[in-house]
């Protein structure tokens, strides 16, 4: 598996490291009901297909990746900087 | 206030086997510039004496002995010279973090190949680009200098290390290089 980091290019997998599911992203607000934040921290989709998910490129430029990619066909669709998205 | 004398890491030493030739090169000064918010403008006009512009991903530039060198979003290194006044931008001594092994020759690349899991060969890493990457598990900054050259920064505390890695890579590429098939 080959991630094409925005900044740095085409990278091995072995220099990046892997966080999680794309909702870390979207913290609740202070003060959500308890629901909010039990979805936020424990429960996450498994799907067969489509899924976005958080990278970190540590051997490289040290930068967090948002990479959509299909776990039933192993296609990359998309990496973002998540610092990008934010602006 | 008595003179101090500024140390580097390897003393400079150098090893040539097989035509690669390693050698420790020392950087001069290390300034880390990291834009802040909205600084892009006024780190800009704070390069323009020294004629740098702030580069782009994977490059460096070079004038006059100074090198600006990429070294992540909106950072970057200036080296060789004492930083200007600027504004915009986290400025940051990285003089004594650093340690920088030169290692030149027909056969750089083929002894790095060992180490770095990326393509160095020419036309893959043209001169004046930079590369963070890895040289064995050690993350470096790999600067292509010259045809025959290239520039590994490494964290001054793994000198030892990365010295010991690269010449064990040349002892390998040269005995390789003595057997006929």
């Amino acid at each position: 598996m080959r991630l094409k980091c925005p900044l740095c290019g085409d990278r091995d997998r072995r220099e990046f490291y892997y966080y999680g599911a794309e909702d870390y992203l979207h913290r609740p607000a202070e003060g959500a009901p308890l629901a909010e934040w039990d979805n936020y921290l424990h429960l996450r989709d498994n799907p067969a297909g489509v899924l976005r998910d958080l990278w970190y490129h540590e051997a490289g430029c040290s930068q967090w990746l948002l990479v959509t990619r299909n776990t039933v066909t192993h296609e990359i669709a998309s990496v973002e900087l998540v610092a990008e998205r934010a602006k | 206030m008595p003179e101090l004398i500024a140390k580097s890491a390897l003393d400079g030493r150098s090893l040539t086997l097989a035509g690669v030739t390693l050698a420790e090169a020392s950087a001069g000064p290390i300034t880390s510039i990291a834009i802040l918010q909205d600084g892009a403008k006024d780190v800009a006009k704070g390069l323009k004496p020294l004629g740098l512009a702030f580069p782009k991903p994977q490059q460096f530039t070079e004038k006059a002995g100074v090198r600006i060198v990429w070294t992540g979003r909106d950072q970057a290194f200036l080296i060789g010279v004492a930083p200007p006044e600027l504004e915009g931008a986290a400025v940051t001594d990285q003089s004594d973090g650093w340690t920088v092994l030169a290692v030149t020759g027909v056969a750089a690349v083929d002894v790095l190949a060992r180490l770095v899991p990326m393509d160095l060969r020419p036309a893959a890493f043209p001169v004046k680009q930079v590369l963070r990457t890895q040289v064995s598990h050690m993350n470096a900054i790999i600067l292509r200098t010259g045809d025959y050259a290239v520039e590994i920064m490494v964290f001054r505390s793994m000198a030892r290390t990365a010295w010991h890695e690269v010449q064990t890579a040349m002892e390998m590429v040269a005995a390789r290089s003595g057997i006929k098939i």
